[in-house]
């Protein structure tokens, strides 16, 4: 338990002054938005597609007032609450995809890295080809090809940035389990006669699962940018099923032009602070974790009389 | 090394080439089954409703689509290799067309937004590396963050709001009818018509147009360049080479410009070529923010008219288009770079 804190801390015992900084606000940001994701019910003073309150309807376009401290849009919802609800899909849509990203994208990384041979070849290429796809022209194709199927739902858009980014999990996994699977614990193994399936579930899968979070917190950010490019293209979650930020944006753009603001302006900005909070994170991490650009936080050295005769190692400064 | 493994230029280049073949092939065939798993008929998902169910059988059977999944398949593969990319289904136009068409506006966009974002990113990463952890390095980076996590629509909702309509730009489009009108065409890049027709007042009026929307696009990519340089530059002063020269005693500045930004710049073409795929994203959105009419309009348009014919083919282009572009670069890159020969 106490190693297990220990890790956690990591990035923070092990960065100092601007990096440390930065951090702390990603995951300060980060966690205002998990808050609004998980309770929107409560903090959202509407649905995010109600248009009227107590029998009375809500202005179309209204401005920022009291009761609407962000306006109503075009289609008579108001602003705030889609916002907030806004939070949830995104967490939503982003925890489905890494999801399916595992649980498809590391038994395939194992058995091709495992097996290696004509399975390995024929994964290794499809993979690649879906990582040469340019990531936005790939989701737009898959969302495409789903609208007949789950069109506008929040499983769908979680299918098209899945092929988007499983590619580098499968990557990450296969490659870690290629070179393990020749290490002496695997070949001990072996030798006490432990079958292949044995042999991935219980020494390899830890072994090679342990770069799949940072790649989880790095693909985040990204996957909340093309869920909103997805909807601002009219190719995501409809207005109806969810509130998604990206479509706001879409229909405030037909705005700009006629003096309305609050309508783009606050979805705008939520997709901006998630995206900057989220991103601080992976460069907090990745600061830390990357060991060519670590710099160590040097510590007083301070010996108790019984030590001063044992030579002090020098921390890289 | 012996010699024959190494810095052989031809014979990477070679390689290159030939290692990209098969790379066009798993795409070609991964576009061509994405497409066929959907289900539905494409013909009828275009044209139902507009044609009788006669004509609809006349169509499928002209498009081929009463055929074999494998005889399609290999008509497919053959027709792309003699550089025919299909014909739409809803207006019955060679994907070619639409791409010659709508690509030039594509071209000079992205190329004016790819010149500007050099332009801002560079220098701000470079500073930014150079004194870090200083209060330059935490504003450019937060910066640097914020045009990477700006979606651009937001940035052109901004922009169309808060600059176009003080300034009197135009927000929509990359010319005014009159232009449009005025030049004739030549090379489907308005842009160059325009200079080439030598007509001042229609060069101004695509100049601005042109200005919001390569702005963003722009500041979408800077943000990476930025990110990038910066790293660069932070592990070229950690390098040996660096630390030898200030130990000689070369003042800090000639260390910096000399040993430090001359080579931290290197990797910046192999960057410039992981852009392309981003900026092809980037530009799809901007089109859409700004009603640019480029390629990605187009693809939207015929998305939005369930035309799989359309769909499929301008896809296979643009995904041969990223990897040609990506090994161009590669070459590029291995001509001013010989390490990366191997």
């Amino acid at each position: 338990m106490r190693r297990m804190f220990a890790a956690l801390a990591k990035p923070f015992t092990e960065t100092t002054g601007l990096a440390r900084w930065m951090l702390v606000a990603g995951i300060l940001i980060t966690a205002v938005f998990v808050v609004c994701a998980i309770f929107a019910p409560w903090l959202a003073p509407y649905g995010f597609a109600q248009s009227s309150a107590h029998g009375v309807d809500f202005p179309k376009t209204g401005h920022p007032s009291s009761a609407h401290p962000f306006g109503t849009d075009r289609l008579f919802f108001d602003v705030l609450s889609r916002v907030i609800w806004g939070a949830r899909t995104a967490l939503e849509v982003v925890v489905l995809s890494i999801l399916f990203c595992v649980v498809l994208g590391v038994p395939l990384g194992l058995l091709s890295g495992f097996y290696g041979g004509a399975l390995d070849r024929v994964l290794v290429l499809i993979m690649d080809a879906l990582y040469a796809f340019p990531t936005l022209l790939l989701a737009i194709v898959v969302s495409f090809l789903l609208t007949d199927v789950y069109g506008g739902s929040v499983i769908a858009v979680s299918v098209s940035l899945t092929v988007v980014y499983i590619p580098q999990y499968f990557r990450v996994v296969r490659n870690t389990t290629f070179s393990a699977k020749e290490a002496t614990y695997i070949e001990a193994a072996r030798a006490i006669g432990a079958r292949d399936i044995r042999i991935m579930r219980k020494y390899l899968f830890g072994n090679v699962v342990h770069s799949v979070p940072v790649l989880g917190t790095l693909n985040a950010a990204d996957a909340i940018l093309t869920l909103a490019g997805l909807g601002f293209l009219g190719l995501g979650i409809q207005s109806t099923q969810a509130a998604e930020w990206g479509h706001d944006l879409q229909r405030a753009l037909a705005d700009a032009g006629s003096g309305v603001w609050w309508t783009g302006l606050y979805p705008g900005l939520a997709i901006v602070f998630l995206v900057t909070g989220l991103t601080l994170v992976g460069e907090g991490l990745n600061e830390t974790l990357n060991p060519t650009l670590r710099r160590r936080r040097l510590l007083p050295v301070v010996m108790s009389q019984r030590e001063r005769t044992t030579p002090v190692q020098e921390e890289q400064g | 090394m012996t010699r024959a493994g190494s810095g052989s230029l031809p014979r990477y280049i070679l390689q290159r080439i030939l290692l990209v073949i098969p790379m066009i092939w798993v795409i070609l065939t991964l576009v061509f089954f994405l497409m066929r798993v959907a289900p539905g008929d494409p013909v009828s998902a275009a044209l139902g409703g507009k044609l009788n169910p006669q004509a609809l059988e006349q169509r499928r059977e002209a498009l081929g689509f009463n055929r074999p999944l494998l005889a399609q398949y290999w008509d497919y593969l053959s027709s792309v290799l003699h550089g025919d990319f299909g014909t739409t289904f809803s207006d019955n136009q060679p994907v070619l067309h639409v791409i010659r068409d709508n690509g030039g506006a594509t071209l000079y966009l992205t190329m004016a937004s790819f010149a500007l974002a050099l332009l801002i990113g560079i220098p701000l990463g470079l500073l930014a590396g150079r004194y870090r952890d200083s209060a330059p390095d935490a504003v450019i980076r937060l910066f640097g963050i914020l045009t990477y996590a700006a979606p651009i629509f937001f940035v052109g909702f901004l922009l169309q709001f808060y600059v176009a309509e003080p300034l009197g730009l135009p927000t929509s489009g990359d010319a005014s009818p009159i232009t449009v009108f005025e030049v004739p065409t030549k090379t489907h890049i308005l842009l160059l018509d325009a200079v080439l027709s030598g007509n001042g007042t229609a060069v101004q009026d695509v100049l601005k147009h042109l200005i919001l929307p390569a702005f963003t696009l722009a500041l979408l990519i800077c943000g990476v360049f930025i990110r990038l340089v910066r790293v660069n530059m932070l592990q070229t002063m950690q390098t040996d080479y660096v630390e030898a020269a200030e130990a000689r005693g070369l003042k800090r500045s000639s260390v910096t410009w000399r040993h430090g930004f001359r080579n931290a710049l290197i990797p910046v073409i192999t960057i410039v070529g992981l852009q392309f795929a981003l900026l092809l994203g980037g530009a799809i959105l901007t089109e859409q923010t700004f009603n640019w009419p480029g390629i990605g309009s187009k693809l939207l348009f015929y998305i939005n008219n369930r035309d799989y014919g359309a769909v499929q083919g301008i896809v296979t282009f643009l995904a041969i288009a990223v990897v040609v572009v990506s090994v161009l670069i590669d070459v590029v890159n291995a001509l001013i770079d010989p390490r990366v020969r191997y």
